[in-house]
């Protein structure tokens, strides 16, 4: 796969920059290779990056945003503080949740990393299995550069949720 | 004056790890997760200074003493296991009547948390706990994540180098590394031999048979050479079919006889590649570390090259040393001149 992309190596490392373009240009190819559209395969590497027990960390971490589902979405506005905190030169796009009703959110999405929005679909998704939560979660179209996910809250306790020990450390 | 129980619940919501102490140090109320710390012994009744030992200011001992040090930074521990650190703040009552004593982890937090089991729930909204503990874990996360990544690129710098110091075809050292084994050793003390030694008829074996039976040719004798040398010694492939191997504290002159003997006697053994047989031979040239007053890398390559032409010239399939005295090295009878303990064996 990395062949084909032409990259020059043949793995990605986790704490080195790369060029976006290079980055796409392999999604492309994985794409291709696995015949299913970009926004589809980005979701599910959302949900692998919160669901995956290689990626327990970042879970962890996305936890430590709140108590409950709903505190955990408000605590998204903070997620590029945050990262850039950890690490100060990952830059993630700026999140905003808005309140539409006590069970309905959007989340906006703003500019700076192609398919972030789709990626945020499937770690809000895998993060409300944790919680046991039962959210729909969809796209609800873009508003300039702007795209919005639409965030609604069935049941709030809906299963017993994952264990989240703040003492957990590894 | 507010009641007790008024004031209680006010200091729950606000600083949940509060202890409340009357004039005589006796607990009257704490908060819930202090209380959280020792779930089986409730903190209520209990002497305040018996159940935290102050580790600083460690002069107070006395309920009076610690009731005046208002707004001073106290540094307890308590008294059985697992003897958490805290911190402690005292605010005395107004009318001598006790003293609210605040109490947080500091920097014990980590394993607080992991001991209680403490949830988020724990800790007042406005306490920086939760957000030191992210900090924490995100650092440590982001942490492993650059160490394993500097391991892995170790691993291939080492690898990168290990590849530039061995001759890709025989897995022996090669020039590069020779120079830089050779100019440690000629800056140091230790004696070592250095020989050179050059394949004969390579050149016949590569054209008659190809550069593949050649490389088979090369690989073999890089073989014995190892074989007959010690781990410590270096085996390089300095060019096409020239070796040099320097023997570490080793300078009798017998030794290295036997040495080169072996050497000139297994490297002459034919050998058959693609049912072909190859026959070559080698010649050794051998100087000492110490036939020079002041030692330098290019001078005792020089004299092993000066030796190994003595060798050729008196036929092939024989070793000789340099001989300091010999002078030109073109003159026939100065081989005999050379220190040679045993002839060199004979080529055929």
């Amino acid at each position: 796969m990395t062949e084909a992309a032409e990259l020059g190596f043949s793995e990605f490392e986790a704490m080195l920059v790369y060029d976006d373009e290079m980055t796409l240009r392999v999604l492309d190819i994985l794409c291709a290779k696995l015949k299913r559209p970009r926004g589809e395969l980005l979701e599910d590497l959302g949900t692998y990056l919160v669901s995956h027990p290689k990626m327990e960390g970042l879970r962890r971490l996305l936890r430590f945003g709140g108590e409950t589902y709903v505190e955990f979405l408000h605590s998204l506005d903070d997620l590029s503080d945050r990262a850039r905190l950890a690490v100060s030169d990952l830059t993630l796009p700026v999140l905003e949740l808005r309140e539409v009703s006590h069970a309905e959110f959007q989340l906006y999405c703003y500019p700076g990393l192609k398919g972030y929005s789709s990626v945020m679909v499937g770690v809000l998704r895998a993060i409300a299995d944790d919680y046991g939560a039962l959210a729909m979660l969809s796209h609800a179209g873009t508003e300039g550069e702007v795209e919005i996910i639409s965030i609604v809250l069935i049941e709030s306790a809906f299963t017993e949720g994952r264990q989240f020990d703040l003492g957990a450390r590894g | 004056m507010m009641e007790t129980s008024d004031l209680s619940s006010l200091l729950g919501l606000l600083c949940p790890m509060f202890v409340l102490v009357d004039e005589q140090g006796q607990i009257t109320s704490v908060g819930p997760t202090l209380q959280k710390l020792r779930p089986e012994q409730p903190m209520q009744g209990q002497g305040f200074l018996d159940l935290f030992e102050l580790v600083r200011p460690r002069s107070i001992t006395t309920t009076a003493a610690l009731l005046s040090l208002a707004g001073a930074k106290l540094h307890l521990k308590l008294r059985d296991e697992p003897r958490t650190a805290l911190k402690g703040l005292v605010a005395p009552l107004p009318g001598n009547k006790g003293a609210i004593i605040n109490l947080s982890f500091g920097i014990s937090i980590l394993d607080a948390v992991r001991d209680y089991a403490l949830t988020s729930a724990d800790f007042s909204g406005t306490d920086l706990a939760i957000e030191l503990l992210y900090l924490v874990e995100a650092k440590s996360a982001a942490m492993e994540a650059s160490r394993s990544l500097n391991l892995r690129l170790q691993g291939a710098m080492l690898a990168a180098e290990e590849q530039a110091f061995t001759d890709m075809l025989t897995g022996l050292k090669n020039r590069r590394a020779m120079d830089v084994l050779l100019g440690h050793m000629a800056s140091g003390n230790a004696p070592f031999a250095l020989m050179h030694l050059d394949l004969d008829f390579f050149k016949s074996v590569n054209d008659r048979l190809g550069h593949a039976a050649g490389d088979f040719v090369l690989q073999q004798a890089a073989r014995i050479m190892e074989e007959e040398t010690r781990s410590d010694d270096m085996v390089a492939r300095v060019g096409g079919d020239e070796f040099v191997i320097i023997i570490k504290g080793l300078i009798d002159q017998k030794v290295l006889c036997s040495i080169a003997g072996r050497l000139i006697d297994r490297l002459r053994e034919p050998t058959i590649f693609e049912s072909e047989t190859c026959k070559v031979s080698a010649s050794v040239g051998i100087a000492l570390s110490t036939q020079f007053s002041t030692l330098k890398a290019a001078e005792i390559l020089k004299a092993a090259d000066q030796a190994l032409y003595d060798a050729k010239r008196s036929g092939r399939s024989r070793y000789s040393f340099f001989s300091p005295t010999a002078g030109s090295i073109t003159d026939p009878p100065s081989l005999q001149g050379s220190p040679q303990p045993r002839p060199g064996i004979s080529g055929q």
